[in-house]
């Protein structure tokens, strides 16, 4: 039961940090037709950015400001960058940003180091928030459970009810027809890519301290991102949703049980030894093969339903 | 085939024959040098029919790679355990596992194009990588699988030890694999892959399916990315995890875009480039992937046929005999480009010696200049130069565009 229910909560908290990532992604691609390869870079420099400002003015004012910083960072890469290569294509699209993860990375490690930096959860908000089963629960993770919450909410209610929002939504569809009534559709392309890139950088402050700060955390958590956007439905921001939840909630599951298909077949009276040929691949416990787990959910989705949970293509 | 062509064929033969043994390439370092170069090329010419003839973008080439490599490693094991088959044969367990790897997987992930193939073939590559760590049993985990090419049949004398040997039956299995692929984008299917790359719509309009050509080709693909793998367990006669990580398929991906994918001969100027700057650059600097990250983009952004479309672009007027202005013309931007260069250099690498190896002190030298990292004026100077440089390069680039259009017109 604790198992369960500490499993459900943290489970909760990493499926919202993936659709920090996940919704700005998704809001770039369904307006652009860009897929961001350097999304989950802009992450790791929200990290980075608010280790930094932590350490000068503190770690409130870094909050808002490491998350403004990758924003205006985002809107650089399209207005300077992107907004070049769009006339040649998807291709070069994907291209480009890939080579900026490659750079973005290789900075990171000329700005701070190849070992990962000592990204501590700040005093002011490191306290136990409950007990449960003679546990404490800390308080940051329902902070950071408290700020994506907000933050969704707050962006919801901008998207719905403000003209700027409408537009927006409009251009998602029909970005001919918003540019013919007089929108500037590159300028919005520019602030959508600030929006999901300033995203990205909460998520990196909030989950730089769950995670490990260090140069490869845009590329070990880039693909997991990648695979929510194709499971939930490519597109589809409510499909993003319960695709981070789902891969949150079932990779924190996994890491946390320690059984294998040995135990299984035990279970059932059936016993393999290391002579038989299916040993090794039946030892291997849940937790091991937590990491494999997206990519297999992945590939179960395409044979089984390519368009994704919630997708209305077919990808 | 023309006769032109047949002569080229010939003359790449004859070249490849004779390279490891011009002076100052007969080195066992050189020629170690060569081998990796033409491992790369087969790889990045696999890579090509997906991304150049096909359009198909893929992040996750190194899988067939890898799997390949594997493959091919644990036959030479087999061979050393008695199989009486000679050395220059394992390549084609490579290629059996990359052609069988190819279709299971391929089934999956041709069925679209574009950027879901793109996210596809990713989620696969880290599948697959995953997985190879997860059964060290068959691939030996982080450490990877061992074989000896030297302890097998010896054939028609030849026992395998010296690098120079195995430069020749890489040599042998790059110049067959080129051909075998040149020879396939001229059938009836591999005009079909340019046709679906260029208007899937019409293609299939015209009675062909799309999915089928984007999975015989992704097959096809993958058996000339298995060979490679298995060039590369003879040349190294190890194969580790590394080998199908998304690392390698991010290489290959840009050895073939930086050489040109336009072009049959870009992946291989892609693969030579590429091999040499990954050998020689980082022994000179630790910061050699930033470059070659830059490098990148600046061809995604500037040069859209890579290498081999700088050189097709100029072969016209090199026969118009109108290079030389152009070349004058080229000339003017050198100062401006190198000065740009030469700061930006300076700036990464005191940037790069501060935050990874600051226990290596502030002094350094740069381009034979003793510099104190910890004074400002290092930095301050190597900003100058760069911004000199930017500005004179604003200047000179419409004197260059009209001599260029000059000569075009």
């Amino acid at each position: 039961m604790e198992l369960v229910t500490f499993s459900l909560l943290n489970g909760a908290v990493y499926g919202l940090l993936l659709f920090m990532l996940s919704s700005g992604l998704t809001l770039i691609f369904s307006l652009m037709g860009v897929l961001n390869f350097a999304h989950a870079s802009l992450f790791m420099l929200g990290a980075y950015f608010s280790w930094q400002l932590s350490r000068w003015v503190g770690f409130a004012p870094a909050l808002v400001l490491a998350p403004l910083l990758c924003g205006l960072i985002g809107a650089a890469i399209e207005r300077y960058g992107l907004r070049a290569v769009h006339a040649r294509g998807h291709v070069a699209e994907i291209l480009f940003t890939f080579g900026l993860s490659y750079v973005i990375a290789e900075l990171v490690i000329m700005g701070w180091g190849r070992n990962p930096i000592e990204n501590r959860v700040p005093a002011m908000i490191d306290f136990a928030a409950f007990h449960l089963f003679g546990t404490s629960y800390p308080f940051y993770k329902v902070l950071m459970t408290a700020i994506s919450v907000g933050m969704f909410a707050f962006l919801y209610g901008a998207f719905k009810r403000t003209r700027l929002g409408l537009v927006i939504q409009a251009a998602l569809t029909h970005p001919q027809m918003v540019g013919a009534l007089g929108h500037d559709v590159p300028r919005l392309f520019v602030l959508v890519f600030a929006i999901g890139s300033a995203l990205a950088g909460l998520a990196g402050v909030i989950g730089g301290f769950a995670l490990l700060t260090e140069p490869n955390m845009a590329a070990n958590l880039g693909p997991i991102v990648f695979v929510v956007v194709v499971v939930g439905g490519l597109g589809s921001i409510p499909g993003a949703f319960y695709a981070s939840m789902l891969i949150g909630i079932v990779q924190t599951f996994a890491v946390a049980l320690d059984y294998s298909m040995l135990d299984l077949l035990g279970a059932f009276g059936v016993t393999l030894t290391r002579a038989d040929r299916l040993y090794e691949v039946a030892a291997i416990k849940i937790a091991q093969a937590a990491p494999i787990i997206p990519y297999v959910l992945l590939v179960v989705m395409l044979v089984v339903r390519p368009r994704g949970l919630l997708g209305t293509r077919d990808t | 085939m023309t006769r032109e062509r047949l002569a080229w064929w010939i003359a790449a033969a004859l070249a490849l024959a004779v390279l490891p043994l011009v002076p100052g390439l007969d080195s066992s370092f050189s020629r170690s040098l060569l081998t990796q170069m033409g491992i790369a090329a087969v790889f990045a010419l696999s890579y090509n029919l997906l991304l150049g003839q096909t359009g198909l973008l893929s992040f996750g080439h190194a899988v067939y790679f890898g799997l390949g490599g594997y493959a091919a490693i644990h036959f030479l094991r087999a061979i050393n355990g008695g199989l009486p088959i000679p050395v220059p044969f394992v390549p084609l367990a490579g290629a059996a596992a990359g052609l069988a790897f190819g279709i299971v997987l391929g089934a999956v992930t041709t069925r679209r194009a574009g950027t879901i193939f793109a996210l596809i073939s990713l989620g696969i590559g880290e599948m697959v990588h995953a997985a190879t760590l997860m059964l060290p049993g068959f691939f030996g985990g982080e450490e990877g699988v061992t074989a000896s090419r030297t302890r097998a049949p010896h054939w028609l004398g030849l026992d395998f030890g010296s690098q120079l040997q195995v430069y020749y039956v890489i040599a042998f299995w790059l110049l067959a694999a080129a051909a075998a692929m040149y020879a396939f984008m001229r059938t009836p299917v591999g005009r079909m892959c340019n046709a679906v790359r260029d208007n899937p719509e019409r293609a299939e309009f015209i009675g062909y399916n799309p999915q089928r050509v984007r999975f015989v080709v992704f097959s096809v693909s993958a058996m000339f990315a298995g060979l490679a793998g298995g060039l590369h367990a003879i040349n190294y006669e190890i194969v580790a995890a590394e080998a199908v990580s998304a690392e390698r398929s991010g290489v290959v991906l840009l050895m073939a875009y930086i050489g040109g994918v336009h072009h049959f001969i870009g992946a291989i100027l892609g693969a030579i480039a590429i091999t040499w700057l990954q050998v020689s650059l980082s022994d000179y600097t630790t910061a050699w992937l930033l470059y070659l990250g830059l490098f990148f983009m600046a061809i995604v952004l500037y040069v859209q046929g890579g290498l081999a479309g700088i050189v097709t672009l100029h072969a016209p007027f090199v026969r118009a005999r109108s290079a030389g202005r152009l070349l004058r013309a080229y000339a003017l931007a050198f100062v401006p480009v190198a000065a740009e260069v030469f700061g930006a250099i300076a700036l990464i690498e005191m940037a790069y010696r501060r935050s990874t190896a600051p226990e290596s002190g502030t002094h350094m030298r740069l381009f034979w200049i003793a510099m104190d990292t910890s004074t400002p004026w290092p930095w301050l100077i190597a900003a100058a130069t760069w911004a000199a440089g930017y500005v004179a390069w604003r200047r000179v680039r419409p004197r260059i565009a009209a001599e260029w259009e000059a000569v075009n017109g």
